[in-house]
């Protein structure tokens, strides 16, 4: 009763890494209202391959539905075993990826049970409420942090009166982290018939191709990222080429993708692809409010922008003022003649 | 076959792709004044689909549904003019304030009202909040299936939908039965234009709440063709109950909205010298930062 629960998501038998970071913040919240962590994973022959994956990030209680037909997901068995398991261990907070999978699950569910659920949370937080209108008072809510707006804003969102206060947050916004390799926590193995009726297996999985992603934006140390800046897709030549001599993976600003320089998957940003690298060299990047919200968390950030007032440079470390032709090939011409 | 009964699910937004510098407010708060409204742009992915559908299943119906103040009704006349059959604009300030749930609750009433339909198509997610919630939330409130992400309808026929979809890294493509819920993301194929002869029929469709009180020009149009006169239903219209609609119906909140504003770092600034770009490049490599 009252626990934090995470729903997990599972390709194949793989548990997905924004999961894993769900359970890392999972953990630290109920740490802080002193209630356990509970995790969901759904899905086919996966009893035996999800416990060791999930249960070192420091979870109490592993419920886990092993079905043919929960996977590949598809929305109603799925919001069956969260709204059956919901009503009868009544959560406090549910979280969930904001991915396709957790943003068809999350709002099914939160329909079902007349709970609140916030999209894309940025920031999750503990921490009283008063409201305005009624005058009560409440300890302990969970804060649902987020930009709304197109990014202009940033919004906290608290949901008083309903149970659970679900929250989805997008793959790489938290950080992932394992509590204790040997972490002891229960496995409860249910029984699927008893939370799943026969007639929610209606749609049926035709086709399905799955492709590892091109290119790795979100585990690379050094990300030279480039925006509508750099002005053209040839322009870009010139980021491969450092990117490739200092070990770094390339990235784009929505800006740049929607210029047509680079693809699409390598956007970086609220609407992209969440990085946190060590490095992080933006170039001719204005740093829109979406593109920051992906990429603020990263250790050293260096602006090369010919304008000096860019939004980016009041959060980088270093800001080179000057054209991404002029300032590339002098750090690349450095770094072969005195690197190694 | 009879045709399909479709609904599009439809919404009017600020564009919050084209934000200005006077869209906040000196105070921090949205300058709403300021910003353009448009047709949510994966609604009109949504409503190709649903005219394609008409296209290949003669007799169907397509109506738009949208919820909102008056001059919300312009998604209805745009709807009209690229060849929806009718449109029904949900209007009350019962409604005001309303969360994902509190719309999907009165989205789905007006739904009920109309009958289900076969089909109901809404974009994947409006542009003012990005949640993605109101399409299964509606499904959820009429007890149907859903298939989100769609990036193209391929078939429909015999109770049976055939859709193929985005999921994370991959396509997939599903088979779900009718009546459904679908959300097309904006990847799929862009909204057929205006059609002229349409735009003529249509222009001077208005809901009640638009017309004035006396004195409505070209009165005798109006009484003479029916549908010009766009259907406008209040919360008692669909027979909805007011503890779930609106700010009353919302369990999600706002506790407090800020600008956003960036902590200024303490930051070294360069020029493009080779003295400068040398000295950064000899720092980084020295505390091993790249290399």
């Amino acid at each position: 009763m009252n626990n934090v629960f995470v729903y997990c998501e599972i390709e194949g038998t793989t548990v997905a890494d924004v999961s894993l970071e769900l359970l890392t913040k999972g953990r630290k919240l109920a740490n802080e209202l002193g209630v356990q962590l509970e995790a969901i994973c759904a899905g086919y022959e996966i009893t035996g391959k999800v416990e060791e994956q999930t249960l070192p990030y420091g979870v109490d209680k592993l419920h886990i539905f092993d079905a043919e037909g929960l996977f590949p997901y598809t929305s109603k068995p799925h919001t069956s075993i969260l709204v059956n398991l919901f009503k009868q261990e009544k959560p406090q907070i549910c979280l969930m990826g904001a991915t396709v999978i957790g943003r068809d699950l999350g709002p099914r569910v939160s329909s079902s049970l007349h709970s609140g659920l916030t999209a894309d949370c940025t920031s999750l937080e503990i921490g009283p409420h008063d409201d305005p209108k009624t005058g009560k008072h409440y300890d302990q809510l969970l804060y649902q942090i987020r930009p709304a707006f197109g990014g202009n804003i940033v919004a906290t969102i608290v949901n008083p009166e309903c149970r659970p206060q679900m929250a989805t947050v997008r793959d790489g916004v938290m950080k992932k982290e394992i509590l204790d390799p040997n972490y002891k926590g229960e496995v409860i193995i249910q029984d699927v018939a008893k939370f799943v009726p026969d007639t929610d297996y209606v749609v049926k999985v035709l086709e399905r191709h799955v492709e590892k992603a091109k290119n790795n934006l979100k585990g690379a140390p050094i990300i030279v990222a480039g925006g509508y800046g750099v002005g053209s897709k040839e322009g870009f030549n010139l980021l491969y080429d450092l990117a490739k001599e200092i070990h770094a993976e390339v990235g784009a600003s929505r800006a740049a993708v929607d210029a047509g320089f680079c693809d699409h998957d390598m956007q970086i940003g609220q609407t992209g692809v969440s990085v946190r690298p060590k490095v992080y060299i933006a170039c001719g990047i204005s740093g829109a409010i979406q593109h920051i919200a992906g990429m603020k968390e990263s250790g050293i950030i260096i602006s090369i922008n010919n304008d000096p007032n860019a939004p980016i440079n009041q959060i980088a470390d270093y800001i080179i003022t000057g054209t991404v032709e002029e300032v590339l090939p002098k750090m690349i011409k450095y770094y072969k003649q005195n690197s190694k | 076959m009879s045709g399909l009964k479709i609904v599009v699910l439809a919404k009017q937004v600020p564009d919050t792709r084209n934000v200005g510098k006077d869209a906040m407010t000196p105070e921090g708060t949205v300058n709403r004044a300021a910003l353009p409204a448009i047709f949510n742009p994966e609604d009109l992915n949504a409503l190709e689909q649903a005219l394609r559908l008409k296209d290949q299943n003669p007799g169907s119906t397509v109506s738009i549904l949208t919820m909102g103040p008056g001059r919300a009704a312009d998604v209805i006349r745009e709807g009209l003019y690229r060849g929806a059959d009718n449109g029904y604009l949900l209007s009350d300030r019962a409604f005001a304030g309303a969360d994902t749930l509190a719309t999907s609750y009165a989205l789905a009433t007006a739904i009920k009202k109309i009958g289900t339909p076969d089909l109901i198509i809404g974009g994947r997610q409006a542009i003012d909040g990005d949640t993605a919630q109101v399409g299964p939330q509606v499904a959820e409130k009429l007890g149907l299936t859903q298939i989100t992400y769609a990036e193209e309808i391929l078939e429909c026929g015999n109770g049976k939908i055939k859709v193929k979809r985005h999921i994370d890294g991959g396509v997939e493509t599903v088979e779900g039965p009718l009546p459904i819920v679908i959300t097309v993301n904006g990847s799929a194929a862009p909204c057929r234009p205006r059609n002229a002869k349409l735009v003529m029929k249509y222009k001077r469709a208005m809901a009640p709440m638009e017309m004035p009180k006396e004195g409505l020009p070209y009165a005798e149009e109006y009484a003479k063709k029916e549908y010009l006169t766009i259907t406008q239903w209040s919360v008692a219209d669909v027979d909805g109950d007011l503890t779930q609609c609106g700010l009353a119906g919302s369990p999600t909140k706002v506790k407090n909205v800020e600008n956003i504003v960036f902590q200024a770092k303490e930051s070294k600034s360069l020029s493009a010298s080779d003295e400068d770009i040398d000295g950064l490049m000899k720092e980084l490599l020295a505390n091993h930062t790249i290399g």
